[in-house]
């Protein structure tokens, strides 16, 4: 096993990491960093509970070899708080009712802020579009769509 | 780089760096059973066996062992229940161990196992001797090596097929003697002989008349906890392992007294590796007490986590948080500090003085009762009962001088050490080595700027406390890092910064005065301290005031002084640029004993009474008051209260027996007939051995918990097979008390010890104890526990009864697990568990209860000690102690045993060679086990245990305290045999060479 040095920023924090040539970035950031926030739910890209953002963009960290990550800037739910305040998504979701067993919630959270960035005021139907990518077994998706909405209220009423 | 060796039988490659010790290679490959005890391989706790030598890992790089075959404890045998898998179980030796009581609080456990395996291995028969020198380099502070040194012979004899006596519930039967106190004071049949027979391990016990025999309580029964200990298992603070864990390090003053002009962690924040560094620009100034006791603290708020100002040499300056220890240390070096030196306070006779340096004029300063911070005055004791001037005037003797008692150190052998993190719920953990985990949570609260609630301390296994953790001495330090960084912290003191920065006993100057009639009745006494609380006064009030309270209550007077004593009792507590004295096991009676014990011995010699009949005359006695009652209780409201129990006469009957008082004292031929390695047998007439035997004793009593005070807390609940949970708040610190719980539920309960399971000292899930501090668990805690298990047996009865059919239940008795009925039909706790739980009226049985005491009943003592002086040297060889004790009834006697032994180890370092001393910048001389010396298993005495049971009316098992009062007359009974051996008096101790052969030039020099 071929092992590499990458050097990445994770939630605005330079890390240097020595990872084997297979490791997910899913892996790497739970068992490497610590970051235990970002779920595996099928090792496959079909659940989404692994969302991470990769220069912005979500994607499934179980589907991302770690070593294509060098150089690159991740964020993951950890990183969604500011040192102050929860971020409107997750201030949202806590209120709407939209964490239930809680373990898809990281990667939600995550697709919902990708939204919120490219499009601060999106319609039910964008919101739904945008979570696509993450199963829920447990809200039946509602109060997480009423979450996105809010979300989308206080980012506007914060800026 | 990568190195190959051979681990417990498993070859391994390993990925290591060349500075890292085999150490820390080996607990962070999981191998917790290998312990951090020292920097200087002089604990022993690191011991492993490489190719089957035991060696200090932490004095190993890891590099070293490439090629070479390790064992740790972990190999050594396991639990013999492991679900479907069989397994060959314990190793003779853990079972041992775990058998004998040779395991308190566990943490020097594996490094002993280990020694002694490596002994069996090459010799299956070694004499005691060889066992002792074997395990003579792992320190043990808790056991006083007897018991483990009595395991290692036992597990020697069995391998080789011989018989042993067995230990187990039938021993329990036969030692004791029951019905009456004996008057029989031969030593007990079945061979007990404790110098010859080592492996008969339980202690002689009179059993009190009051007494029942109970199916546990009084039986020797395993210690709960000590199977997991035997093998090492992960239970210790520092023992968890945590991702993105970060190392906390504190950069300690240089200068004994100095203000912080100037400080600038910026190159160290830049390191890296580095997480945090905290100056206290940082955080938030918040005064509090590092004390841990019951709101409100009884003593002053007047130290800061961290401050502008540093009071000793070793007080905090800066804390650093980095990815590993080096990186956390070599930070410290980088930040750049500009001190204002101060003059400075060293002397406790020059800090009240006018014109000295003021240790604390800090504004936040918050005085509790008499205190006087401008004065460099911490607390203030006057107590006067009776009237003492008339007392000296009735005298015709008046007795006065001087002692001095000197600072020393508990030395638990697990340094004091703390893991913070955030939880999931964003709540504050605390897991730590305390004695006070309650106390912790509410004194850090407001210091951490927290809620009470958003804290969690849980308490796991603690290697020794001794007091040294009735301090918030470490926690706060990670908590701020925490807070800084979000990370979890983990901090851990060094073995010097135990001996520079930590706590230790109050030193003291006593002077005495007693006034006696020439018939030898004690017509006034009085006691003024001069005690030293160092630079932060915590404990300052409450160990000083327990010195007078105790020492000075024992001795009331005869006749109609007895009636009404006259006692005076005052003391300063002052402040000194030394380290802060504090909680160390006797708290603060010890020095009180050495005052007092070595007075009266002194005044029975010029009187020319017998020193244990001029004692007896005047000790307190049943049915009279403590005298302090009626006059002090720690600053707060007094409650007079009378003594029920007192077993005084027959402890010194028992004890003279034991040690052959009637044939030594005074006997001059018995002195000088003393031998030793490398002299010849000397002539007793001439003298020729430079060698002087002696005997001496001191009489004492403590207290058992504060009343009106001291609370603890007790839970149970029935589980479907008839087992039970029982939670404490109770803080077992070795000492075998979650065991001694457990015992009083069982009893209750009708079931085996094992089936109460033990869980203690976490304040989201127990209920509230105050600690493990003032000799209180059994008696406090043990009565909660009491009556939490009566409310569950009234349950079970009641569904029993129901079961049965029975119009009622209260005739119904629990025993081995069933509700028997009178006319003996009965129903097994387990069908009334699944009853209670599954089938009909479901109801979850458990039991609340907490208890506390309107009375501190006192236990009492007779210590002995026979010592062999080598008037060439001055050198004092203590060759036997024998303790006598009356604490009540004795719940497990092997525990109970084993807090005297251990207690009597360290009171023999208090008599013959610890002390801390300061140069006169205020720089500890001692800073590790090699200059500051506890007594190694290969030079221990003879240590022999008696429990004389009295039946305390006020516990529902009758006991009294025992943790604390071996503690109390060792050093006074030592320097009294000094004295009946040579002729002169040590004021002064610990009884040094030196200090012998210097009263004993002044002695030559007189004659």
């Amino acid at each position: 096993m071929a092992f590499h040095e990458i050097k990445l920023t994770v939630n605005g924090g330079l890390e240097q990491v020595r990872i084997p040539s297979n490791m997910t970035l899913l892996r790497m950031l739970r068992e490497s960093l610590a970051l235990t926030g970002t779920k595996n739910g099928c090792s496959a890209g079909e659940c989404g509970a692994c969302t991470v953002l990769l220069n912005g963009e979500p994607v499934n960290s179980c589907m991302v070899l770690a070593v294509e990550c060098d150089g690159a800037e991740v964020v993951t739910v950890e990183g969604l708080a500011g040192d102050q305040q929860l971020d409107p998504v997750q201030e949202a979701i806590i209120h709407s009712g939209g964490v239930q067993c809680g373990f898809c919630t990281p990667g939600v959270l995550i697709s919902s802020r990708a939204l919120l960035d490219r499009n601060p005021d999106p319609s039910e139907e964008e919101i739904s579009e945008a979570l696509v990518g993450n199963l829920c077994r447990c809200t039946g998706y509602i109060r997480i769509i009423e979450g996105v909405k809010e979300a989308a209220r206080i980012q506007t009423a914060r800026s | 780089m990568f190195i190959s060796l051979t681990i417990n039988g498993d070859s391994r490659e390993i990925e290591t760096t060349p500075s890292e010790t085999l150490l820390s290679a080996l607990r962070r490959l999981g191998f917790h059973g290998v312990k951090f005890g020292d920097e200087h391989g002089l604990s022993g706790a690191d011991t492993i066996l490489l190719d089957g030598r035991p060696v200090n890992a932490g004095l190993l790089l890891a590099a070293q062992a490439e090629g070479h075959k390790i064992a740790t404890v972990e190999a050594l045998g396991e639990h013999p229940e492991r679900g479907w898998r069989r397994t060959l179980g314990l190793h003779p030796l853990q079972q041992a161990f775990i058998e004998t009581g040779a395991i308190q609080c566990g943490y020097c456990t594996p490094a002993q196992l280990l020694a002694a395996k490596a002994l069996l291995d090459k010799n299956p028969n070694p004499t005691e001797a060889e066992v002792r020198e074997a395990i003579a380099g792992v320190l043990c502070r808790c056991t006083g090596y007897l018991k483990p040194v009595q395991a290692i012979l036992r597990v020697a004899a069995v391998m080789r097929g011989e018989a042993v006596e067995p230990i187990g519930n039938e021993l329990g039967e036969w030692l004791m003697e029951h019905g009456k106190p004996s008057a029989d004071s031969s030593p007990l049949t079945m061979n007990y002989s404790p110098s010859s027979t080592i492996t008969q391990v339980a202690p002689k016990v009179l059993v009190a008349p009051e007494t029942r025999p109970y199916h546990t309580v009084g039986k020797p029964e395993p210690k709960l906890d000590a199977v997991k200990l035997a093998q090492g298992k992960p239970a210790f603070t520092a023992d968890m392992e945590m991702r993105g864990l970060l190392h906390a390090k504190i950069l300690h003053s240089p200068h004994a007294h100095a203000r912080i002009k100037k400080i600038d962690a910026s190159k160290a924040r830049l390191l890296p590796g580095v997480a945090a560094v905290l100056t206290w620009q940082d955080i938030p100034r918040v005064v509090y007490s590092t004390a841990g006791q019951s709101d409100p603290i009884p003593g002053p708020l007047d130290s800061f986590s961290l401050d502008n100002k540093v009071r000793f040499v070793g007080d905090r300056v800066a804390f650093t948080a980095a990815e590993t220890p080096e990186i956390a240390e070599a930070a410290l070096k980088l930040i750049e500090v500009e001190y204002e030196v101060l003059p400075t306070v060293l002397d406790v006779r020059a800090a009240m003085k006018e014109g000295a340096a003021r240790i604390h004029d800090e504004p936040e300063y918050v005085p509790f009762a008499v205190c006087n911070p401008a004065k460099n005055l911490a607390a203030e004791i006057r107590i006067d009962i009776g009237d003492l001037d008339k007392g000296f005037a009735e005298a015709d003797e008046i007795f006065e001088a001087e002692y001095v008692v000197p600072k020393v150190q508990q030395a638990h052998i697990e340094p004091h050490v703390a893991l913070t993190y955030w939880d999931e719920d964003d709540r504050l953990v605390i897991r730590t080595s305390t004695q006070v985990p309650f106390h912790v949570r509410r004194q850090l609260a407001p210091v951490l700027g927290l809620p009470v609630k958003r804290i969690r301390v849980i308490k796991p296994r603690i290697g020794g406390g001794f007091g040294g953790k009735q301090e918030v001495l470490v926690e706060d330090v990670a908590a701020h890092l925490t807070i800084a960084t979000g990370r979890p912290v983990l901090i851990e003191y060094s073995r010097e910064e135990e001996f520079t920065a930590s706590r230790s006993r109050h030193p003291m100057r006593i002077r005495m005065k007693t006034g006696v009639k020439r018939d030898g009745t004690m017509t006034a006494n009085e006691m003024y301290i001069l005690s030293d609380t160092g630079a932060y006064g915590c404990h300052a009030l409450t160990v000083t005031g327990n010195t007078g309270q105790k020492s000075m209550a024992l001795y009331v007077g005869d006749g109609e002084f007895r009636k009404s004593p006259n006692i005076r009792f005052h003391a300063d507590i002052v402040y000194t640029n030394t380290p802060p004295s504090g909680a160390y096991r006797g708290y603060g009676v010890p020095q009180g004993f050495w005052a007092v014990e070595r007075h009266m011995e002194k005044i029975a010699r010029a009187l020319g009474l017998d020193p244990l009949e001029f004692r007896l005359k005047n000790a307190i006695r049943p049915g009279e008051f403590h005298p302090f009652s009626t006059a002090w209780n720690e600053g707060r409201e007094p409650h007079p209260e009378i003594i029920h129990t007192v077993g005084l006469e027959e402890c010194v009957r028992q004890g003279k027996a034991a040690i052959g008082w009637d044939e030594k004292f005074g006997n001059t031929e018995w002195h000088v007939r003393a031998t030793r390695q490398g002299y010849a047998v000397a002539s007793a007439d001439k003298g020729g051995s430079p060698l002087r035997r002696g005997i001496g004793v001191a009489m004492v009593m403590q207290g058992t918990a504060i009343p009106y005070l001291d609370m603890g807390g007790a839970s149970i609940k029935m589980n479907d097979d008839g087992s039970f949970n029982l939670l404490v708040g109770a803080t077992d610190l070795g000492t075998g008390s979650d065991t001694v719980l457990a015992q009083m539920a069982a009893e209750v309960l009708g079931v085996p010890t094992e089936d109460i399971l033990v869980y203690s000292s976490d304040t989201d899930f127990t209920p509230f104890d105050k600690g493990a501090y003032a000799s209180s668990t059994t008696y406090i805690s043990g009565t909660a526990v009491v009556r939490a298990a009566q409310q569950c047996a009234d349950r079970i009865k009641v569904r029993a009864a129901k079961l049965l059919k029975l119009p009622n239940y209260e005739t119904i008795q629990l025993s081995k697990k069933q509700a028997i009925a009178l006319d003996g039909r009965s129903v097994s706790l387990t069908e009334i568990a699944l009853d209670s739980l599954h089938h009909s009226d479901q109801e979850q049985i458990m039991g609340v209860a907490s208890y506390v005491s309107p009375s501190s009943p006192p236990p009492f003592a007779a210590q002995f000690a026979e010592v062999t002086v080598d008037t060439e040297t001055g050198a004092v060889t203590v060759d036997k102690l024998v303790m006598a004790v009356d604490a009540g009834i004795i719940i497990n006697p092997l525990t109970a045993s084993g807090q005297i032994e251990g207690g009597m180890t360290q009171a023999l370092g208090y008599a013959v060679c610890e002390e801390m001393v300061y140069d006169e910048k205020g720089r500890a001389r001692e800073r590790d086990f090699g200059d500051y010396h506890i007594f190694r298993a290969d030079e221990m005495p003879e240590l022999e245990t008696i429990f004389v049971e009295t039946f305390e009316p006020t516990h529902p098992f009758g006991v009294k305290a025992v943790a604390e009062i071996p503690m109390d007359g060792v050093a006074p009974a030592v320097a009294n045999a000094v004295l009946d051996a040579l002729g002169i008096n040590v004021n002064e101790n610990p009884v040094t060479p030196e200090k012998v052969w210097r009263a004993l030039k002044q002695l030559e020099g007189r004659s």
